[in-house]
């Protein structure tokens, strides 16, 4: 094997990887909120509604789930500005994508934490007199919240590895960055020897700080 | 345009039997490798354990489109030379063995320490064990979802098309590229990933409830 | 049946100064114990006292620091090696070995994915290596003396406690072994369930089955044991016939324990 390391070329453009995985972040954090958004609503609305709209909300997280990602991104970013009058660039429209994965994946998430929720939790909130919205927003949702908190940070570590494929968009994310070094300095093993590591220990960190969180609540 | 869009069916066909031929050597081989790392990581003393314990997590850790990367560009460099079809398969398996490795630890852990006591107790060694009392109890609890992770590794398989691997996803772009209809067909591309995995994730409910007559 | 009866009259379990410890926590302090061929010993003492890892001892399930325990006069979990030192046999030695002991627990751990019969039929046929047609007649031979030959198709989860648990008697017993080991049997049972399993017991023990039993049921160690075996801070504090052992209540750690448990 006569390949010899030399990282001289991945630290002159380590910049590329350091705004890479902060724009990974930024994406993730992004989508995640509005998928809390969307999920929690739609969770909402399947649980209050009648059968036909059930059906719909289904019809949207199933689709969503048996699709791979990288052809929602290529349908959004190719095939909508086609048939309606949008125009928008690379983040834009990623963004957009993984926010409605992420929500079909929380829609499931939201609606088994709902269900978790004991019903004499919420029994008991009537009984001291609050109104359903109260009774919802002081006891249903922080119930909820502590019993979903482990399932959401598992998406949000998720939904952070998945941001890689906005680099077929030429979204400047990580992978976009690493993508970029190996082809302008082909220093392939290198590259890929910063990266992994930077997806490791982003990934599995946030992951332990949000365990740590999970704990402080699981207590109080 | 509608028929460009037929004309180009045989191809977009052909890139669906390139997916499927993906995925079904990505599971098949994950499958074995997956329960026998699962297998390991649950019972054998930890010298054995930590190393399947740092693979899973590794491979776990990083994106699969950069585990795909890795393999694909990075390999040549060893020495070693597969095709990108050969190093695509080899990523994806990477990913789905770590998958399988994770639910059956999970299936086997789930199963009351007591079942593998009695089943000491009437004098089976190890392998009876696992083949009389411990698997087809497991098997209940890992068919779900190993079949959500086959579903992953079918999606997973549209990666390939990132290393020019004429799969369906890719058979759909070029299609694109010629016809100019991106619309329908991925719409279509959409359809036909949905109905596979869909059928999946139906054979996994159904499955369950074959199975359902263990209660412990 | 498996196992050579012999009649030498050497005990079937010997036990020598069992040893065992739990991280800091000394379970058994040197246990001494010898049950002959037919005998029908009951263990008593309150809880943590190390009766259960006893039972396991034997099985081999749990393994002990120091000590021998011996079946038939052959160690059961250690042998010697060519040097002579002192090592734990493998994993198919003692599989080949705890074919000799019977086991049943307090929680009976039933194979949930198989049939009563199918239960009793699995170390038959594995282990014993019978035919399907000769595991089936011995299978339910045995279903049938723990009066369940009607339940041969049903699930355990189809059974109530107390039939689960003959079940579990008679997964243990069809393998012949030399020493039954009876842990609690009836501790998780509902009270009106208790009398059906110690009905087997009893029968069990009329014909001759050697048997070892931790039990809290103090009425029936009385009425069923040849002898009894108090356990007291992981030593046999008393030891004698049932008629002596209540009777006499030589020790003072036998007197408040058995106070304490006929209040229960």
């Amino acid at each position: 094997m006569l390949y010899h390391l030399n990282f001289g070329l991945i630290w002159k453009n380590i910049g590329k990887l350091e705004w890479g995985l902060l724009l990974s972040l930024e994406l993730a954090v992004v989508a995640i909120a509005i998928g809390v958004v969307i999920g929690l609503g739609l969770a909402l609305i399947y649980e209050q509604s009648s059968r036909p709209v059930r059906a719909l909300v289904s019809l949207y997280v199933e689709f969503i789930r048996n699709v791979p990602l990288l052809l929602l991104v290529y349908l959004v970013f190719y095939g909508i500005p086609t048939v309606v009058d949008i125009r928008y660039d690379g983040v834009t429209s990623f963004l957009a994508t993984l926010s409605l994965y992420a929500g079909a994946y929380l829609v499931e998430i939201f609606r088994a934490g709902l269900a978790a929720v004991p019903r004499g939790l919420t029994d008991a909130g009537r009984a001291i007199g609050l109104t359903p919205l109260q009774g919802f927003i002081h006891v249903r949702l922080p119930t909820m919240f502590r019993v979903i908190l482990p399932s959401l940070s598992n998406t949000f570590v998720s939904l952070f590895k998945d941001t890689s494929v906005a680099s077929v968009l030429a979204v400047p994310e990580l992978t976009y960055g690493a993508q970029w070094i190996n082809f302008n300095t082909f220093r392939i093993v290198e590259v890929y020897a910063v990266v992994t590591p930077m997806y490791l220990i982003a990934g599995y960190g946030i992951l332990g700080a949000l365990r740590l969180l999970e704990r402080r609540f699981a207590v109080s | 345009m509608f028929w460009s869009v037929i004309e180009s069916l045989p191809f977009v066909w052909r890139g669906l039997l390139v997916t499927l031929g993906a995925a079904a050597l990505t599971v098949s081989m994950s499958l074995v490798a997956g329960l026998l790392l699962g297998t390991i990581v649950t019972y054998a003393p930890w010298p054995a354990r930590i190393p399947v314990r740092l693979f899973s997590d590794l491979i776990r850790g990083i994106p699969i489109l950069v585990l795909i990367f890795f393999v694909y560009y990075g390999l040549p460099v060893t020495g070693l030379n597969l095709n990108n079809f050969a190093a695509g398969v080899l990523a994806i398996t990477l990913f789905s063995t770590a998958q399988v490795v994770e639910i059956t630890r999970g299936s086997l852990q789930s199963l009351h320490h007591g079942q593998m006591e009695a089943a000491k107790a009437i004098g089976l060694n190890f392998p009876q064990r696992l083949t009389y009392v411990i698997f087809p109890q497991a098997v209940r609890r890992f068919l779900p979802p190993w079949i959500n992770s086959v579903t992953d590794a079918v999606k997973g398989t549209a990666l390939l098309s990132l290393v020019g691997i004429v799969d369906l996803m890719l058979a759909i772009q070029q299609v694109i590229g010629r016809t100019y209809a991106p619309m329908p067909l991925y719409v279509l591309g959409a359809l036909i990933y949905f109905v596979i995995n869909y059928s999946l994730s139906s054979l996994s409910r159904r499955l369950e409830a074959r199975y359902a007559y263990i209660k412990e | 049946m498996p196992g050579n009866p012999d009649t030498t009259g050497l005990p079937v379990v010997s036990i020598r100064g069992l040893e065992k410890s739990f991280g800091a926590l000394a379970v058994l302090r040197g246990i001494d114990l010898d049950v002959a061929r037919g005998d029908v010993v009951s263990i008593i003492g309150s809880s943590g006292s190390g009766k259960t890892t006893l039972l396991r001892c034997i099985n081999a399930l749990e393994t002990y620091d120091n000590g021998s325990i011996q079946l038939d006069g052959v160690e059961v979990q250690f042998r010697n090696d060519e040097a002579g030192r002192r090592q734990r046999r493998n994993e198919w030695e003692l599989a080949r070995l705890r074919a000799e002991t019977g086991m049943v627990f307090q929680l009976f751990y039933l194979f949930p994915h198989l049939t009563a019969l199918q239960n009793v039929m699995l170390g038959l046929r594995k282990v014993r290596k019978m035919e399907v047609a000769e595991a089936k007649s011995v299978a339910t031979d045995w279903l049938s003396r723990v009066g369940l030959a009607d339940k041969a198709g049903s699930l355990p989860s189809q059974l109530s406690g107390g039939q689960q648990q003959r079940v579990g008697i008679a997964r243990a017993a069809a393998m012949g072994p030399k020493v039954l080991l009876l842990d609690e049997i009836t501790s998780a049972l509902d009270p009106e369930l208790v009398g059906e399993v110690l009905a087997v017991v009893r029968k069990l023990a009329d014909d001759g089955m050697t048997m070892l039993m931790v039990t809290h049921e103090m009425a029936f160690a009385r009425e069923a044991s040849s002898r009894i075996i108090f356990i007291d801070a992981g030593r046999v504090a008393v030891e004698g016939a049932p008629g002596e052992v209540f009777r006499e209540q030589a020790n003072d750690r036998l007197r408040s324990f058995l106070a304490r448990v006929s209040h229960l």
